[in-house]
């Protein structure tokens, strides 16, 4: 694809939905629709100095609000990898390991996050690990699941050849587990962090005094459409450039998987 | 040649059954094979006949059910024995089994670093001399797998497997997925490989001629169960080139066999058949 094509493309669908959105809420004969706030409105509060519901980009409170969402998104993000990557790589290693947790893990899985927010307020003291917690569970799944995937999806010739060349356990768990599983690894912590932000705004929606969740719902309760897009739209945003961190240092750490020379013999 | 170079194997009765859901498999039935230290034997066989399920017995991937394979008189392989990879019998894979994360030179010198019998300084300079020796290949040390040719991912390794000195050198169908050119360039890539260094080799194929053309001895194994059917001298001089393909030698031993190897694969065809009925 051309460089042309790489940004047209996506900036023609991005300009279509923002027509849409403006037409639909400007033309359409629909009472539902007419409450909504058009782009104009939205873009003209978001970049407003001086803003009429309370946030702006002029506004320091909307930064707090940014900071405590990513911070609750990077400690439940990092609690899920260092608790769900040894884990899902210790399933796929050991399979009397893999018997006990695997059962244990496929039922808590599809509790959606929501569910789990009445425990997590009543067991955590305070609001901030109860919203941690909650982003963390969904994190963590996502970041087991697909270790495990990859762990196991490891050609078994792999572990032949290093077995063959002098192997011991610990240099196949270290030579063969883990650089074989880092693909896969790396899908699963992109969509943990994009799974951590959506669970996020829930916690935050029930239970924060910050954060992004907390400003949507707020905004909500007191009449303050424009300020509920741009919750949204900044949320969008740093999902976006969460996962796109991820993925960079993914292709960083795997440059092997590149197939530029293709040497002939 | 260090002293250490031998490789004899004695493979004695090995049966091997196998038991996927209740319903025994004799996957090896009451098979023997002696090979001579520094021999190229080649096992040719339809799919299924359990020629790779030997060699995964000699490579220490899989038990057997009854019968001893010895190498170099030490017990390798028996009922009571627990198998065991190592080093002395390197296996190349059917579909290539470089660590795609690992560069070439990371590649070949792993089981070097794994056995620990020198440092890095030597390791690598003699990792460096494998592949000039394999045609000039010093430039592709810090390259990965993803970016060579499939021939190429070959050569390095073998480099990789007999640069460790094995008493024995296990091919199962390496060059299966190559095209003709591919695969003439790497037969005679490994006739050199072979010359050079003169390792004990047992090579699986279900190509008759590839056989012919590369081994010193073709055992023609029957359909499953796995039993000898033809051993096969191969009195062609070494070096050996392609022309040999069309010497009256050549064509002598393809008469001799070329019909026990159809037979062979007619009947495995035919219980596809009706296994699949």
């Amino acid at each position: 694809m051309s460089t042309k094509n790489r940004y047209l493309l996506p900036s023609l669908g991005i300009a279509g939905f923002i027509i849409l959105w403006f037409l639909s809420v400007t033309y359409l004969p629909i009472a539902a629709f007419n409450r909504l706030p058009d782009p104009v409105e939205v873009g003209l509060e978001w970049f407003n100095p001086d803003p009429d519901y309370g946030i702006s980009v002029f506004v320091p409170n909307y930064y707090l609000h940014i900071f405590y969402s990513t911070y609750r998104a990077i400690v439940s993000f990092a609690l899920a990898v260092l608790i769900g990557v040894p884990l899902g790589i210790f399933m796929g290693w050991k399979v009397k390991f893999h018997d006990y947790a695997y059962a244990l893990i496929s039922l808590l899985r599809p509790v959606p996050p929501l569910a789990w927010v009445p425990i997590a307020i009543l067991v955590f003291p305070g609001v901030e690990p109860a919203v941690i917690f909650v982003t963390f569970l969904v994190a963590f799944f996502a970041t087991t699941m697909n270790t495990l995937v990859g762990v196991k999806s490891i050609p078994e010739d792999y572990f032949r050849a290093a077995a063959c060349l002098g192997a011991k356990q610990s240099d196949i768990l270290r030579d063969v587990i883990i650089p074989g599983a880092m693909p896969s690894i790396f899908t699963g912590l992109q969509i943990a962090m994009g799974a951590a932000w959506f669970s996020l705004v829930a916690g935050e929606m029930i239970a924060a005094q910050y954060g992004l969740g907390f400003v949507i719902w707020e905004a909500y309760s007191l009449i303050q459409y424009p300020t509920i897009v741009i919750g949204m739209v900044t949320l969008g945003l740093a999902g976006y450039l969460s996962s796109a961190l991820v993925r960079m240092l993914g292709n960083r750490l795997m440059n092997w998987r590149d197939q530029k020379l293709g040497l002939e013999d | 040649m260090k002293d250490t170079q031998l490789g004899k194997i004695s493979i004695r009765n090995v049966s091997k059954t196998y038991d996927p859901s209740g319903a025994n498999v004799l996957a090896l039935d009451d098979f023997s094979l002696e090979i001579d230290s520094g021999d190229f034997v080649a096992i040719v066989g339809p799919s299924g006949c359990g020629k790779s399920t030997l060699l995964n017995i000699l490579a220490g991937f899989d038990t057997l059910t009854s019968g001893e394979i010895e190498l170099d008189g030490n017990l390798l392989a028996g009922v009571n024995k627990t198998p065991v990879p190592g080093s002395d019998r390197v296996v190349v894979f059917q579909q290539g089994a470089l660590f795609p994360w690992k560069t070439v030179m990371e590649n070949i010198t792993y089981g070097l670093f794994k056995t620990g019998k020198s440092n890095k300084y030597e390791i690598e300079a003699r990792a460096l001399e494998f592949l000039a020796r394999s045609g000039n290949l010093q430039d592709i040390a810090n390259v990965y797998p993803a970016q060579l040719s499939s021939g190429m991912q070959r050569r390095v390794e073998i480099i990789r497997a007999i640069i460790n000195d094995p008493k024995l050198l296990l091919l199962d169908e390496p060059f299966r997925a190559m095209d003709t050119v591919n695969k003439t360039k790497m037969h005679q890539h490994l006739l050199q490989t072979y010359q050079d260094n003169k390792k004990t080799i047992l090579f699986i194929t279900h190509d008759l001629e590839e056989a012919l053309f590369l081994a010193d001895r073709v055992i023609v194994m029957t359909t499953r169960p796995g039993k000898m059917k033809l051993d096969i001298q191969v009195n062609i001089p070494r070096p050996r080139d392609h022309k040999i393909m069309v010497s009256d030698e050549y064509i002598a031993l393809r008469k001799k066999t070329v019909f026990a190897v159809r037979e062979e694969a007619k009947k495995a065809f035919e219980r596809g058949e009706r296994e699949m009925a």
